[in-house]
């Protein structure tokens, strides 16, 4: 296996940049795209700024607050979607049977896939997530420590591997329900929605549904708890902030063994 | 041209959009789930406001995210491209051949559609939100006559937008970008995103300047109560003129295309 090494990682490296150039060949629709995600992106802070505009909290965190959990949220997900949104045209590659094509090489199926569209567009969105946290920050006094530091700096790679995980648990229920992204589409989506906002504003079961099987209120809402000394709702404590990396390390175990059990359980769609 | 054509388009854009089931359920699972969500956020914002905002109580307004969650997919609110897919793969020039004017011809099929994802894609969420937050919904039976009536109306004014922005591919071939613009947009202006009671006024001023009110905001007031009496004359009565109008834009255009057209390839 170690022999193997080189050879492999030549191979990713020529599948990641074949496809990284394939993206900017098209200048224009390349610069349509990253407008695009910036746009979805904006439309999303409207959301927040008309609440603010009305109110002065919202699930316990003044404008400030709530700045720095977008951001978080934000970047978090755009970094996410970008490196792991391929998993959901899992449906498409299902259906069309393209899978199969996948399966033969000798490349695990998972890389390929990840590796098959890292979308640059998306950078768009991560750009609109930079310059709110950023505010966020400058707006909210943080007492800076070191730790603190490395907690903001962890927190959006963080954000991006939990979200990685649900895209991947998510591409995995694919295997077993046909088609299922309609139903998957609530939980991906939903998580990145529910990671822009107070956890505290959601009911109790929505709050445990969001933190503890989706693990949203770790990209963002209790990494900004942590960082500004807040203290959190009842059953979400803020020294959760501190765990994101093991909460994404423990969702990538659980949503890799959804992933295996279900490329064992794919029998081809007759293809 | 006879009516019988019209509904012949009609009951196939229905059972087009009928026939995938579980496609149906699953994305009444998401609505119900963004509700959950919505309702939520709402539900705080308004404690937040010290119990009312913009016209709403509580109850007002998780009436109003239910409803809304419900009316998305008949509404459809999101991405529609199939003009725009058969402009670039050149299969506009087939449609242009049929003896049915081509507004029409797309129109009395996404009628259909509307009319079949109704009550499938919105009595799960209005379930789901009943069985958890609470739904107060009128009582008076004229507000579902008058409110499914703004609902057929809104689906109108919601395809001749559509309609527009995929006639723009006659000119722009890849429309994907203008497609998420409109998307983005219509998502905040039709009040899906928040009620367009609670924009700050140089929003709601730009809003009440588009059709995008005369979507979701004018059946949502209704059926929600919220708009009711000889009031509900006045919100058919846009709803009407910006149907009116942006179906006539659409003629206007898509005579225009009709000229430009090239088809690619052979």
């Amino acid at each position: 296996m170690v022999e193997a090494a080189p050879g492999r990682t030549a191979a990713y490296r020529a599948i990641l940049g074949a496809r990284l150039r394939s993206q900017l060949v098209y200048r224009t629709s390349f610069a349509l795209d990253v407008a695009g995600s910036t746009m979805v992106a904006l439309t999303d802070f409207v959301e927040v700024y008309v609440i603010f505009h009305n109110v002065p909290t919202l699930g316990g965190l003044d404008a400030a607050a709530a700045f720095l959990v977008f951001g978080l949220g934000t970047l978090g997900f755009a970094l996410g979607n970008a490196v792991c949104g391929e998993l959901d045209g899992m449906p498409q590659y299902i259906r069309t049977g393209t899978l199969e094509v996948l399966l033969l090489r000798p490349i695990p199926l998972l890389a390929q896939i990840i590796t098959g569209d890292v979308r640059l567009k998306r950078f768009g969105g991560a750009a609109v997530g930079v310059v709110v946290l950023v505010v966020g920050l400058r707006w909210t006094h943080v007492h800076w420590t070191p730790a603190r530091v490395v907690l903001v700096v962890i927190s959006p790679l963080a954000g991006a591997v939990l979200f990685g995980a649900v895209f991947l648990a998510a591409g995995a229920v694919q295997f077993w329900l046909v088609d299922a992204a309609d139903v998957t589409d609530g939980f991906t989506y939903g998580s990145a929605y529910a990671a822009r906002y107070s956890s505290a504003a959601l009911p109790l079961p929505v709050r445990l549904l969001f933190a503890f099987v989706v693990p949203a209120a770790f990209t963002a809402y209790l990494p900004a708890l942590a960082l500004l000394g807040l203290p959190g709702p009842p059953w979400l404590p803020a020294w959760l902030g501190w765990c994101a990396p093991g909460v994404g390390v423990l969702a990538w175990g659980a949503a890799l063994l959804m992933w295996r059990s279900g490329v064992r359980h794919y029998t081809g769609a007759g293809g | 041209m006879g009516a019988r054509a019209v509904l012949a388009l009609v009951r196939a854009g229905f059972r087009r959009h009928t026939s995938y089931r579980a496609a149906i359920l699953g994305g009444a699972a998401t609505n119900s789930m963004f509700g959950l969500l919505r309702a939520g956020i709402v539900t705080a914002t308004l404690a937040s406001a010290g119990g009312h905002l913009g016209g709403y109580a509580a109850a007002g307004g998780i009436a109003y995210v239910w409803i809304s969650q419900a009316l998305v997919a008949p509404l459809q609110i999101f991405t529609w491209d199939d003009l725009a897919v058969r402009v670039r793969s050149g299969d506009l020039a087939v449609d242009l051949l049929r003896p049915v004017d081509l507004q029409l011809l797309y129109g009395a099929q996404d009628l259909g559609r509307a009319l079949a994802l109704t009550l499938p894609r919105g009595l799960p969420p209005l379930a789901v939100g009943a069985l958890t937050f609470g739904l107060a919904l009128p009582t008076d039976p004229r507000a579902y006559l008058f409110g499914l009536t703004a609902v057929v109306l809104g689906a109108g004014v919601s395809f001749a937008c559509r309609y527009l922005v995929n006639l723009s591919a006659v000119w722009l071939l890849d429309v994907r970008g203008v497609l998420t613009l409109y998307v983005t947009v219509t998502g905040v202006l039709c009040g899906l995103v928040v009620p367009v009671r609670w924009f700050p006024p140089w929003l709601a001023t730009v809003d009440a300047a588009t059709p995008f009110p005369a979507m979701l905001q004018a059946p949502a007031d209704i059926l929600t109560g919220r708009v009711h009496g000889t009031a509900v004359a006045g919100v058919l009565a846009v709803q009407v003129a910006w149907l009116a109008a942006m179906l006539a834009a659409g003629q206007l255009v898509q005579r225009a295309a009709a000229r430009r057209l090239v088809v690619q390839g052979g």
